[in-house]
This record gives C-alpha cells, sequence and structure tokens, in this order.
C-alpha cells in the first residue's frame, strides 16, 4: 500500500464566531513535496496550518496528516512545526533552546551543526529576545528539524528576513525536499512559491482558488505589452485581433494584450501601431508570471 | 558549508528523557531570573534575619527565630510554587512557549511533571539555605520533620494549583501584577512574620483558613510545638489544594 500523503484536506471549515477563516478548503500535499500555501492576509493560511498542527478544533471537513488525524500525538516527533512568530523564552539562550528542542527527539540533528549552517553560532548564548528578527526566525526554523521530521510545517519562514538569510532559508528547503522531507510553507512571496513549491496552492477568503505546478499555473500563455501615450481607442485593434484576445490599458499609458500570442499577433499590433501613429515603448513578450495569476485569481485592494 | 543527514529519522527520546531536560532547562530559568531569586531567596532570609536579630516585632513568648523560622519556610513555598510558577508560565503562555512546546513530543503531562519537579528542586534549595541561616541564629527545632514535609507537600499543591490557574486565565500582566498583590497580602495576613493573635479573634478565624497560614501554622505547631500531626492545617491545606488543581484542570489555556 502506498503511503499516505502528507497531507489531505477535504471540506475544511474553520469559523471564529461569526467570521469564517477558512471555508470549504480542500488541497492534497504529496509525499516529499514542498507545497505552498499563498494567499492574501485573512485568506485563512494560518489557521489552516494551525488545524493541521492540531492546535485548533475545526467545523467540519477531514484533515489528515501523513494519514492520521492531527491530534494524534504519534505525529508530534514526525512533524515539526514552525510558528509564524515567538514560542521561545525571552531569557532562553539560543543554543541551550535549541538543545532542549533535540532532547526531546532520538535521534536529532547536531543542534551546534544547525546552528552553525543557520549563522547563528556566535548567537549561541544570546538570549531569545536579544537576537534580530533574522535570528530569531532561523532559530525557530532550526527548532523544526531538529527532530529529524518526516514533515514540516513553515509559517512565513522568511518573513523579516534580509536577502542572505533568505537564500539560506531557501538553500535549507530545497535540502529537505531533496532528503525525502515533505513540507508545507505558507508565504506572501511569489516569487518564493515559484521558487520552492512543487505544488502552490493560491487561497484566498478560506477557499482554494487555484492550484497546480508553478508552471500549470503560469500556464504556457502569453502577454504582449507596451507603453504608449494615454487613452488610445482600442475597439479597432481587438477587430483586427484573433478571437479570444484581449486588449486594455492598465494602468494608463501602459497597455496589455492576452490571447495566443505569436508573431502573427505581434504584427497585427504592430500595423495597428503604425497606422495610427503609435510608438510603442517597452515592446515586450513574456509568460504571465505568477503575479499576475495571483493579482487576477485574488483582486488588487489591500486586505486587513 | 556543513552538510548534514537531513533525512526523516523521527523517534521521540524515552519520556524521562524529556522530563529530565526539561526539568533541567526550567531550573536553569529559574535561577538565572533575578526578580525570581529576590522572591524565592533573597526576602525570605532577609525578613528571618531582620526579625530575629531585631525586636522591631512582638512575636511573643519563646526564642524569635523558632517563630520566625516555620513562618519563612510557608513563605518561601508560596514564592516559589505560587507566586514564580504564575508569573513564569503567564509569560510562556502569553509568548506561545506552551504552545510550541505542544507541538514537540513533549506530552502535557510530562511538562506539568517536569514544571512540578522544578517547583520541589527550587524548594529543596531554599529550604537548606533558610535552614543552614535559622541554625545560624540559634533556631532550635522540635517534633517530626515527617509532618512538615507533608504540610510543604500539600502547600505545594494548593499553592502551584492556584498558580497554574491565575497563569492560564489571566493576561499575563494581570497575573504579573495580582500575585505579586497576593503574595504582599498573605505575607502580611498569614502569619508569616506577624502572629495571627496581633488581628481581632474574629478576623483572625478567617485568616486561619488561607492556605498561607495554614502551612505556616502548620510547620510552627510541628517545629516550634512539637506536634506530630496538625489536622486541623493539613485538612485545610487539602481542601485548598484540591480545589485549586481542579479549578487549573478546568479552567487552564494553553494559549
Amino acid at each position: 500500500m502506498a503511503a499516505p500523503p502528507a497531507l489531505e484536506i477535504t471540506g475544511l471549515v474553520k469559523r471564529y464566531g461569526r467570521t469564517t477563516a477558512v471555508a470549504d478548503l480542500t488541497f492534497t500535499a504529496g509525499r516529499g513535496e514542498v507545497t505552498a500555501l499563498l494567499g492574501p492576509n485573512g485568506a485563512g493560511k494560518t489557521s489552516t496550518l494551525e488545524i493541521c498542527e492540531g492546535y485548533r478544533d475545526f467545523d467540519a471537513g477531514t484533515v489528515r496528516v501523513l494519514g492520521l488525524d492531527p491530534r494524534d500525538r504519534a505525529l508530534r516527533p514526525r512533524v515539526g512545526v514552525m510558528p509564524q512568530s515567538g514560542g521561545v523564552p525571552g531569557t532562553a539562550k539560543a543554543g541551550e533552546f535549541l538543545r532542549l528542542m533535540a532532547s526531546f527527539h532520538a535521534h536529532p540533528l547536531s543542534p551546534a551543526a544547525l546552528m552553525e549552517r543557520l549563522g547563528l553560532t556566535e548567537h549561541a548564548r544570546t538570549p531569545y529576545r536579544r537576537l534580530s528578527g533574522g535570528q530569531q526566525q532561523r532559530l525557530s526554523l532550526a527548532a523544526a528539524i531538529v527532530g529529524r521530521p518526516e514533515l514540516v510545517f513553515l509559517d512565513e519562514p522568511t518573513a523579516g528576513l534580509d536577502p542572505q538569510a533568505r537564500r539560506a532559508t531557501w538553500d535549507l528547503v530545497a535540502e529537505l525536499r531533496a532528503a525525502g522531507v515533505s513540507v508545507l510553507l505558507t508565504t506572501h512571496f511569489m516569487d518564493e512559491a515559484e521558487h520552492l513549491a512543487d505544488r502552490i496552492v493560491i487561497v484566498d477568503g478560506g477557499r482554494v482558488v487555484a492550484q497546480g505546478a508553478p508552471a500549470e499555473l503560469t500556464g504556457a500563455e502569453h502577454q504582449l505589452r507596451f507603453r504608449a501615450r494615454a487613452g488610445l481607442g482600442l475597439d479597432e485593434l481587438l477587430n483586427a485581433l484573433p478571437d479570444g484576445s484581449a486588449a486594455k490599458e492598465s494602468p494608463t499609458g501602459h497597455y496589455l494584450v492576452e490571447g495566443e500570442v505569436g508573431p502573427e499577433l505581434l504584427a497585427t499590433v504592430t500595423a495597428w501601431c503604425a497606422a495610427h501613429g503609435v510608438l510603442a515603448e517597452d515592446l515586450r513578450i513574456e509568460r504571465r508570471s505568477l503575479e499576475d495569476v495571483f493579482l487576477e485569481l485574488t483582486g488588487r485592494e489591500l486586505r486587513g | 558549508m556543513t552538510v548534514m543527514d537531513l533525512s526523516p529519522r523521527p523517534v521521540a527520546a524515552p519520556l524521562a528523557r524529556m522530563v529530565a531536560a526539561q526539568t533541567s532547562y526550567e531550573l536553569k530559568a529559574m535561577l538565572r531570573n533575578g526578580e525570581q531569586l529576590l522572591l524565592t531567596l533573597i526576602i525570605p532570609v532577609m525578613l528571618l534575619t531582620v526579625f530575629s536579630l531585631t525586636s522591631l516585632l512582638d512575636l511573643g513568648e519563646g526564642a524569635r527565630v523558632d517563630f520566625l523560622t516555620p513562618g519563612v519556610l510557608a513563605l518561601a513555598v508560596m514564592s516559589t510554587a505560587f507566586t514564580g510558577q504564575a508569573i513564569g508560565t503567564g509569560f510562556e503562555r502569553r509568548y506561545g512557549v506552551l504552545k510550541r512546546l505542544g507541538a514537540t513530543p513533549l506530552p502535557r503531562s510530562g511538562l506539568i511533571l517536569a514544571k512540578t519537579l522544578t517547583v520541589v528542586l527550587v524548594e529543596l534549595l531554599q529550604a537548606v539555605v533558610i535552614i543552614g541561616v535559622a541554625f545560624a541564629l540559634g533556631w532550635n527545632p522540635s517534633g517530626h520533620f515527617a509532618g512538615a514535609v507533608l504540610a510543604v507537600l500539600l502547600g505545594t499543591a494548593a499553592f502551584s494549583g492556584f498558580g497554574l490557574l491565575m497563569a492560564g486565565t489571566l493576561r499575563a500582566e494581570a497575573t504579573l501584577a495580582a500575585a505579586n498583590l497576593v503574595y504582599l497580602l498573605l505575607l502580611v495576613l498569614g502569619g508569616v512574620v506577624f502572629p495571627l493573635s496581633k488581628f481581632p479573634a474574629a478576623f483572625a478565624a478567617v485568616l486561619e483558613l488561607l492556605p498561607i497560614s495554614a502551612l505556616s501554622g502548620a510547620l510552627r505547631a510541628v517545629l516550634a510545638d512539637g506536634v506530630a500531626l496538625p489536622g486541623a492545617e493539613l485538612a485545610v491545606l487539602a481542601v485548598w489544594a484540591v480545589a485549586g488543581l481542579a479549578l487549573a484542570a478546568r479552567f487552564f489555556r494553553w494559549e
């Protein structure tokens, strides 16, 4: 029998009073894969993670972690957890805390080696509250993996990290994956999800709005962009384009053409430009970025 | 760059090792904390020394140190099991430490056991220091130590129960304020250094029902008066212990 998936969530609902944080969420995270939960603030990412970690009850649906109920104590040594912040006593010294976490496991990683790997060796005797935000994040990540878990939950692992520390974290996640560890992480960063994840689950309003491998989400579709004077009438261009194409000005002075972007479409657009005396600046053809997909799915308004 | 074998090998350590590690961590944290040491050692030793060597307080018949030592021992138990534990656990809860420990293989029962062991070990340290100072001041105890140990255990259970109840229900700042206020009130009203006989009789009868009065009364009955088993005081302590632990078990919130 094949091992059950790292995580299997079906129809998950979580309410806090009248607020519905998670509304009918369904997705699966495969064994040995990195799955990124991507979504705006308040999308229900942390609630979902905390349910998987066995911290929270939920109102409906089923959740299986490595095939078990998330509250099953048998999961504790098998699952590593990195909360979004805190969880370490302010007076605890970094090295001391990591050794304590290691002592709960029979075959832990060497705390000293892990500290060195994450650039924390010189801070081993520094109390947690005196570490920088980035150092606290890295210690927290170290604590999540020191027990050599099968599955790790990382809640915004690179929030507040400088580019070097962010890179070091990415490398470690990639190494975990290579070693056969399953990873579920939440993030706001598109590039992080695109770079690290085998599978991206985009959530908004407590629901999955899209999921797939990064390349599946961005698709093979190309788009054509250029800048020109504001307020060009696009009707004539639209008529000239093949069916299923779209053209719009967004934002002002920036034009976007989507559809079967090929040599002919490019010729059509430039012919239209020539006919209207338009000099298209910065004309380029590119793949849709994950950010385009994300904003398209989740909208552009700011979230609380 | 260090190469590490990150491949999964998830096995929990044996429970005894987890509890030992957590206890040793908590002990270090407690002994490192300056405010905590002030409460657990400095204030009790100071009260014992100052009031033994001066006649600032009217302590009735007998050697002053014989009256003071049992009260100060009771105060030491309260400071560790109640005040220290309430404040420490309250902030652990506030900073998500309890929540995080909940995700480790250390079970909650193991955490509670480690906290209890820590309290008992700190109390032992306090007892050694306070009794040493008391002997130096000419303390002359009598009675069976077994009765005193029983009183201390019941007192520890009662104070731990209420300390954890406070830590697990109030905000950390509220716990900090309330635990210190209760400490101060019970220090003054609980027969620790001021004899209850100095209060009006009706008021004293009520004060005798406080856990600190019951503990200092029981210790004084054994160590100063040579009573084998101070039944009334032990019964009062037992009621507080059951009530405190039951309420903590019912209402404690881990986050």
